[in-house]
């Protein structure tokens, strides 16, 4: 890679407050995702991969978590970790965007698309009504809204759930940020509208050189829009590659297990298999290896001692004893 | 694709539902009437509710004074169509003052959270421990009575209300999708709250109003009786009643014509506000 990443996540580490303890739901993830790019955080739910784009927004709930001291979160090379609330609200939603999962819900249903496109720009960019009005019809075209000029002042209910996600994406990149976090931006669609939706991805990706960080739990999708992926089990990644790499030659046992899961139409797999057993709860994580109590390979130095991420210089990574890249 | 068909959550639906509703549709006729009748009150009956005339006292209704006249021999009808401008003008004020103001404290409360709203909740509770007269007589025996005084004193009256029925939809909205994807957007706490939750509970609190502004009419009557509301000789229903209760064996008219317009108005905005409220609510929505 020759230009330093949009975004870059060093050592990040996430606590929330249950029961009166702290508890590390995100224990040191590094990440960094640069321009034309799109990487995928692939885990199950409770794996963390949510809470990371969270944090990286600066939206880890005030109340009930915090950000661990000694967190990188860069943006084009600006740190926001410490950022105030003001400080991050001129970064959110210009430099950086997210899109979330529920394109039913995440809309307001009392404003009609127009002005919920252009008030992203109304707030970063001071534009008047009428400029915002004419800026929202063009990105809502952008994002191939279909009969846009007309559809401004419509309600979000009367958008169907794809076109409400396009919407969303109009938002999120009404002001052109350098950044996209996208939640699971599928996950709530049928499988025809969630393959335009990715489609649309792909060529706003291209267009605009956006960095594209792509929270998911569906590996079908991940083979269709990754350029390079990052495991995430128990709050940690345990294994990074390309996409390709990934797929073709798994080895952190977890990767190869959730490979294992999941019906394939390029090779046969023979039969599909469940990992036994569940995600820890982030209670429950004792000193050793996250994944070595569902691990066929776990030796005892896996349930003593926790596995570094081990790097082949060449952007491949696994966090591993026995199947590490070592 | 515009030929999308409206969803059965729209947020139009309520129109239809208020529409087919029988009920409501004649509360706001009545009120509509009253309204009428208060605007145009020199144009229906021109005669000066203040003229006294010491012939005319105590007169039964007759075709020149169709509800009678009073101790002074004032035309009773005169000033109930004088007096329900006094009431709706004092009403509608009070009631907009407790909106916006309590309103205002509501989704504070509930935007905020912590112990700002614990502390602001149990302030409210200690005003509703109040009842509602006993509270807007100690505050226009406070500041004296006045018009400005008594819609400040009812308004007080109907504070925790409003800020109550505001709170509670503000803690549902500040967790909704679109306000944490407006977050995401780089939204301000203010540009949240007035752009994307005030907008979300408004009709919650209109119907509030339409409910609380029958209330107000009734407190103003109930103080105005009591003697601390609009000094005389102003027209009110209140006053009126209390005027007419000194003679109520010889002329029941005078007491019974305010009463009963204070029935027909109080009755016109329950009405009014139940149909509001059946056509909002989704507990009570049947189709």
């Amino acid at each position: 890679m020759t230009d330093a990443p949009l975004l870059q996540v060093e050592n990040l580490a996430v606590e929330f407050r249950s029961g009166g303890a702290w508890h590390r739901a995100v224990r040191g993830v590094d990440l960094a995702v640069h321009r034309n790019e799109t990487l995928a955080v692939v885990g199950e739910s409770g794996s963390g991969k949510s809470v990371t784009a969270l944090a990286a927004m600066g939206l880890v709930p005030k109340e009930t978590g915090r950000i661990v001291e000694g967190s990188r979160i860069r943006l084009e090379g600006r740190d926001l970790v410490g950022l105030s609330e003001r400080e991050l609200d001129r970064v959110r939603g210009d430099r950086m965007a997210m899109i979330f999962q529920e394109p039913m819900t995440a809309l307001n249903p009392t404003m009609t698309v127009g002005a919920q496109v252009s008030e992203t720009l109304r707030a970063h960019r001071g534009l008047g009504a009428e400029a915002a009005r004419r800026e929202a019809l063009r990105v809502l075209e952008l994002v191939k809204v279909p009969s846009a000029a007309r559809r401004l002042a419509d309600y979000p209910h009367q958008f169907s759930g794809g076109m409400r996600q396009r919407v969303m994406i109009a938002m999120a990149l009404a002001c052109q940020p350098a950044v996209l976090l996208a939640d699971e931006p599928t996950t709530a669609l049928d499988v025809t509208i969630q393959a335009q939706v990715l489609a649309l991805l792909e060529d706003l990706k291209r267009e605009y050189g956006l960095a594209v960080l792509f929270i998911t739990h569906n590996l079908g999708v991940v083979a269709l829009i990754a350029d390079r992926v990052a495991v995430m089990y128990a709050g940690e990644i345990v294994e990074t590659g390309t996409a390709a790499a990934l797929f073709d030659s798994p080895r952190h046992p977890y990767t190869e297990a959730l490979l294992r899961s999941m019906p394939r139409v390029d090779r046969d797999i023979g039969a599909l298999e469940p990992i036994q057993g569940n995600v820890p709860s982030i209670r429950e994580i004792g000193a050793g290896c996250a994944f070595a109590p569902r691990c066929p390979h776990a030796q005892d130095r896996c349930r003593a001692e926790r596995p570094t991420l081990a790097d082949d210089g060449a952007g491949r990574g696994v966090r591993c004893w026995v199947r590490g890249l070592a | 694709m515009s030929a999308v068909p409206v969803a059965a959550d729209a947020p139009r639906g309520w129109t239809r539902r208020f529409r087919s509703n029988p009920t409501s549709w004649f509360g706001l006729a009545l009120i509509v009437a009253v309204v009428l009748a208060a605007v145009f009150a020199p144009w229906i009956w021109p005669v000066d509710p203040l003229e006294q005339d010491i012939v005319e006292r105590l007169v039964a209704p007759s075709m020149a004074h169709p509800l009678g006249t009073d101790t002074y021999g004032r035309d009773v009808l005169a000033r109930l169509l004088h007096a329900a401008r006094i009431s709706l003008v004092i009403g509608v004020a009070a009631i907009a003052l407790a909106l916006v103001v309590g309103s205002a404290i509501g989704i504070a409360a509930g935007y905020l959270g912590g112990w700002f709203d614990a502390a602001v909740t149990s302030l409210l509770d200690v005003l509703l421990s109040f009842p509602t007269l006993l509270l807007g007589l100690m505050v226009v025996a406070m500041l004296g009575p006045s018009i400005e005084n008594l819609v400040i004193a009812i308004a007080l009256t109907e504070l925790a209300p409003f800020a109550r029925v505001a709170r509670a939809p503000t803690i549902a909205l500040k967790g909704r999708d679109f306000v944490e994807a407006g977050r995401a957007l780089g939204f301000s706490d203010l540009r949240l709250v007035v752009v994307h939750i005030v907008p979300n509970l408004l009709s919650e609190v209109v119907v509030v109003a339409s409910l609380w502004l029958a209330a107000a009419i009734r407190t103003e009557a109930s103080l105005s009786f009591i003697g601390l509301g609009v000094k005389p000789p102003t027209p009110t229903w209140g006053g009126m009643i209390r005027e007419g209760f000194e003679n109520i064996l010889d002329a029941p008219w005078l007491a019974v014509a305010p009463g009963f317009a204070i029935l027909v108005t109080v009755l016109a905005l329950n009405l009014l506000g139940d149909g509001l409220r059946d056509a909002i609510d989704p507990k009570v929505r049947r189709d």
